[in-house]
């Protein structure tokens, strides 16, 4: 096989596969509704298709892409005439060549790093690219990471996507080269390819992508291209920060969330919720309710009661004058963080409860009876809530006779939504159009299988008998969140005569999260709970023997993926043990971690580089540095604090954040940066003041002004530093987050000798630690 | 209790004439009266800025004040900074690469459209002072001070 080479791209070194019989011109006239590219594609799909272990079905019609309507020019595009290249590409005879991007755009940017990817590969004109958000369909959109499921959740987009996109591309790219060739008359080894052009030098012949469009057939099988592997030389377009296409519309208030959506005829909805998962309204008096003007109607539902009326305002007031008693059924009445706390703390102490496994390597128990020192170590963490700037929300239009609808809403997974709905309408799937719109911020709380929030507008609508927008107030958002768990982590290190860790034993209790948040997942995943013990494997530290495992207890509280998931938790206590175990051994954090990396090179690096970017070993009166090393899905990343506290109030300040990332091919190296400054910040929240207090079941805050999230002046000086290697991309959006509490308890303790166990890491528990340290020293 | 009022103000330059309940607030009006969604719905209680438009010129949380009050007033919102993305700040914010989910953009914007009419030059620390106001959970901050860094550098505001 010879590998391509770009600008300008030689011949093909692929073996075709194109036996199957090649179909005729076939031009197809868009009659789909036209949506502008940010309000996202209304189109169910009818037909399922195969997708080959090769690839997938050529010349398959999904619909061809409204947008290429709008695309450069209204005459212009009228003129053009539009052919479905695969379900991923779909050309115009005007060069647009139009891309679908399978994911949900929540603020990560995959909506444009992800058709980059396939154009790149295609070596399509990026200024002729017009991206279309892929309609509902896991067979065809599915992430191969997530089974074949099309969500948007891990950091797992681009990593999940980039072979097959590079793929399709390939494929697209081939089958262009290959009309040209025959249209010429040429062997299509001679043919090269610049951005949307085919060439042919030898002749000095040239076709646009779009003049080929114009006469190309296309192939009922995929061809079967051979792609390059990963190598940074040959991208145009990967590694070359393209702007993100949905930046313009999000500085002039253009861009379109669910909760902009207005259709003719639409009503407002609220909703009072339950208290707790599991309790159903018991009493309901209304009075007051239905005496706001513009009331419409009173709508009982199982877990809660709705209001509509006809302006969101009338709902808002109607909801708050709603008086509801619950029934009392629900498990999670009389719970609270204390009692959570002493739960877990003695099932994580109580070896004879035996855990789920995790991750087991070597003989960990075995290995613990050779140990000549035993440490142990235990971490806490808080409930801590998404906090997503836009509440949520949702709109949908249910057909008068009740067996269709059609729904507007940001979710982390398309496919998730219509199925949702469609049950709880009792409808059949191909009844429910969905309308994809930009996320105002997801974090994990929009990807849960019973998606509450999408449900809503489609009951209310429903009980309205016209279109409903359902708005969830902060309030109602906090309340009803679905928070990271309540955490105890538990581990035990054997050493051996020399210092050396030969086991590690780490177990996890905190509420369950796969199993409420996705009961399908909990099943396939035969009941290990991905989202609450990721974070708890090593495989970059020489730890032979060690084990994890969780015991994950159902306490009735409302749970969720929080940015970080279990990593976020489980890094900390892994963290920060291994920081208490340096300062045992008497070695110096960075050493102690470069040992134990001694077989990883590219965490090695990581590390070093931090530590050099930190200037590590210069003392800075009154300030503490501490290290926080992760290996997180792949990739690479050290981060370093520097740190004041306050020892009358017990206030933590950070002065600056340090971060070395790895994270292979960068295929939007500034956007990897800003994911990774926003991991940070996110991460500073979750660190220092993020808390969610549960009392007799119910959550205590209610709004910002008693659940404080990160603001302008509480940001460190902040240096990223991204390490571009030739490996296959892994995750970037929320990498960073587990570093900062790690970081930061770590410098606490370097400037002030005390340990810090428990997020957040709040001034009265700061305080409470000084006191106590110094106490004991006394 | 309610009586709808009717009320004349002008929003980006144009006068509106609504009809809603006395203690509506501005946002709503603004949002499902007039269409006009650039402006967000984040806290309703003052806490987080998504909501921030200008009123007689100066920024105000669009969330706090009732249509009542704001009979012949002049609101300029997200969609009024510029008529086709051209305001310094804008510019600067694409420039930038700022806007992650994008949704507490429009009010961090007019936040800092307010910050630059009052003081054309601002220091990093009274920009991180004025900008308190404001949330972004996606944590666009050093992206944001950047950008109003850049627009007072190079665009007459």
């Amino acid at each position: 096989m010879s590998y391509l080479t770009r600008g300008p791209r030689r011949g093909i070194g692929s073996k075709a596969n194109t036996a199957g019989r090649r179909r005729d011109e076939r031009n197809i006239t868009s009659t789909v509704t036209e949506v502008a590219v940010m309000t996202g594609v209304s189109m169910p799909s009818r037909r399922r298709f195969m997708v080959g272990a090769a690839g997938f079905s050529f010349g398959v019609v999904v619909g061809v892409p409204p947008i290429l309507k709008l695309a450069a020019g209204e005459a212009r595009a009228a003129a053009a005439k539009q052919i479905v290249m695969s379900p991923w590409v779909t050309l115009s005879t005007d060069g647009t060549v139009a891309i679908m991007s399978p994911a949900a755009e929540m603020g990560q940017g995959s909506l444009t790093s992800l058709p980059l990817i396939l154009a790149d590969e295609m070596d399509a004109d990026w200024a002729q690219v017009r991206i279309v958000p892929a309609p509902p369909n896991d067979k065809i959109y599915g992430n191969p990471l997530f089974g074949g499921l099309q969500y948007t959740a891990g950091s797992a987009s681009v990593t999940g996507y980039f072979n097959n996109l590079r793929q399709f591309g390939a494929q697209v790219r081939w089958v262009l080269m290959d009309n040209a060739a025959r249209h010429w008359g040429v062997p299509l080894a001679e043919l090269t390819t610049e951005p949307s052009v085919v060439a042919h030098q030898k002749s000095g012949r040239r076709l646009t992508y779009g003049e080929i469009a114009a006469f190309a057939t296309i192939p009922e099988t995929a061809p079967q291209v051979v792609v390059e592997p990963v190598s940074k030389a040959q991208f145009r377009l990967i590694g070359k920060d393209v702007r993100r296409v949905d930046v313009p519309g999000k500085v002039n208030g253009t861009a379109q969330y669910s909760i902009d959506v207005q259709v003719p005829g639409m009503i407002y909805g609220a909703i009072l919720r339950e208290p707790m998962e599991g309790a159903a309204p018991d009493k309901i008096d209304d009075t007051a309710a239905r005496a706001v003007e513009g009331v419409m109607k009173i709508v009982p539902l199982k877990y809660g009661v709705g209001v509509l009326a006809d302006t969101p305002w009338a709902a808002f007031k109607a909801k708050n004058a709603l008086k509801v008693t619950w029934s009392r059924s629900a498990r999670g009445w009389g719970f609270s963080n204390e009692k959570g706390y002493e739960m877990f703390a003695a099932a994580a102490k109580d070896l004879q409860r035996k855990g789920v496994a995790w991750e087991v390597k070597g003989d960990p128990l075995a290995a613990m009876k050779k140990a000549v020192t035993v440490f142990e170590g235990e971490y806490r963490a808080d409930y801590a809530y998404h906090a997503q700037m836009e509440p949520l929300n949702s709109v949908a239009a249910v057909a008068p006779a009740g067996n269709a609808v059609e729904i507007w809403c940001g979710s982390q997974s398309q496919t998730i939504a219509v199925t949702a709905v469609a049950k709880a309408l009792g409808i059949p799937e191909n009844h429910v159009k969905f309308n994809g719109m930009l996320l105002g911020g997801g974090f994990g709380r929009r990807g849960n299988r019973d998606v509450e929030f999408i449900v809503d507008s489609a009951l209310m609508s429903k009980a309205a008998g016209r279109p409903v927008k359902v708005m969830w107030t902060r309030e109602d958002d906090v309340h009803s969140g679905r928070f990271r768990p309540l955490y105890v982590n538990r581990i035990r290190a054997g050493l051996d005569e020399s210092g050396k860790i030969i086991a590690w034993h780490h177990r996890v209790v905190c509420d369950r999260v796969l199993a409420f948040m996705d009961p399908v997942r909990f099943k396939t995943a035969k009941g290990r709970d991905n989202i609450a013990m990721r974070g708890t494997e090593l495989p970059t530290y020489d730890i032979p023997d060690r084990m994890s495992e969780g015991l994950q207890e159902d306490t009735g509280m409302r749970t969720a993926p929080l940015r970080a998931i279990g990593v976020g938790q489980n890094s900390f206590a892994t963290e920060v043990f291994i920081d208490e175990l340096a300062v045992k051994r008497g070695m110096d954090p960075v050493q102690f971690r470069l040992q134990l990396l001694k077989n990883a090179p590219r965490a090695r690096h990581v590390v070093e580089e931090v530590a050099r970017m930190a200037d590590w070993s210069r003392k800075r009166p009154g300030r503490g540095l501490g290290l926080a090393y992760l290996d997180y899905s792949g990739t690479q990343l050290a981060g370093v604090a520097e740190v004041s506290v306050d020892r009358q109030t017990g206030a933590i300040k950070v002065h600056h954040f340090w971060c070395a990332i790895d994270a292979g091919v960068a295929v939007q190296p500034d956007n990897v940066v800003a994911q990774t400054e926003s991991s940070i910040v996110y991460g500073l929240g979750l660190a220092l003041m993020e808390r969610i207090t549960i009392d007799n079941g119910a959550v205590q805050q209610s709004n910002f002004y008693d659940y404080q999230v990160p603001r302008m002046r509480d940001l460190p000086e902040i240096h990223i530093k991204l390490i571009q290697t030739p490996n296959h991309p892994t995750g970037a959006g929320q990498m960073a987050t587990p570093l900062v509490p790690t970081a930061i308890a770590n410098a606490v303790f370097q400037l002030t000798g005390v340990r810090l166990r428990q997020q957040p890491l709040l001034p009265e528990r700061v305080k409470q630690a000084l006191l106590e340290g110094a106490a004991r020293s006394a | 209790m309610g009586q709808m009022i009717t009320t004349t103000l002008t929003v980006n330059g144009k006068r509106h004439t609504v009809s809603a309940l006395p203690d509506t607030p501005l946002l709503w009006v603004l949002r499902e009266h007039l269409k006009l969604t650039g402006t967000k719905y984040g806290c309703g209680v003052g806490q987080c800025g998504a909501c921030t438009v200008h009123i007689d010129g100066k920024p105000n949380y669009a969330c706090l004040n009732p249509i009542k009050d704001l009979e012949g007033r002049s609101v300029t919102t997200i969609e009024g900074l510029s008529p086709d993305s051209s305001h310094p700040l804008q510019k600067a914010w694409i420039a930038e690469q700022v806007p992650q989910c994008g949704y507490c953009q429009s009010g961090q914007i007019m936040r800092a459209a307010g910050l630059l009419k009052e003081n054309p030059q601002p220091s990093r620390q009274e920009i991180l002072d004025y900008m308190q106001s404001n949330l972004c959970r996606c944590g666009t901050y050093v992206r944001i001070a950047r950008a109003i860094e850049r627009a007072a550098k190079e665009g007459a505001v």
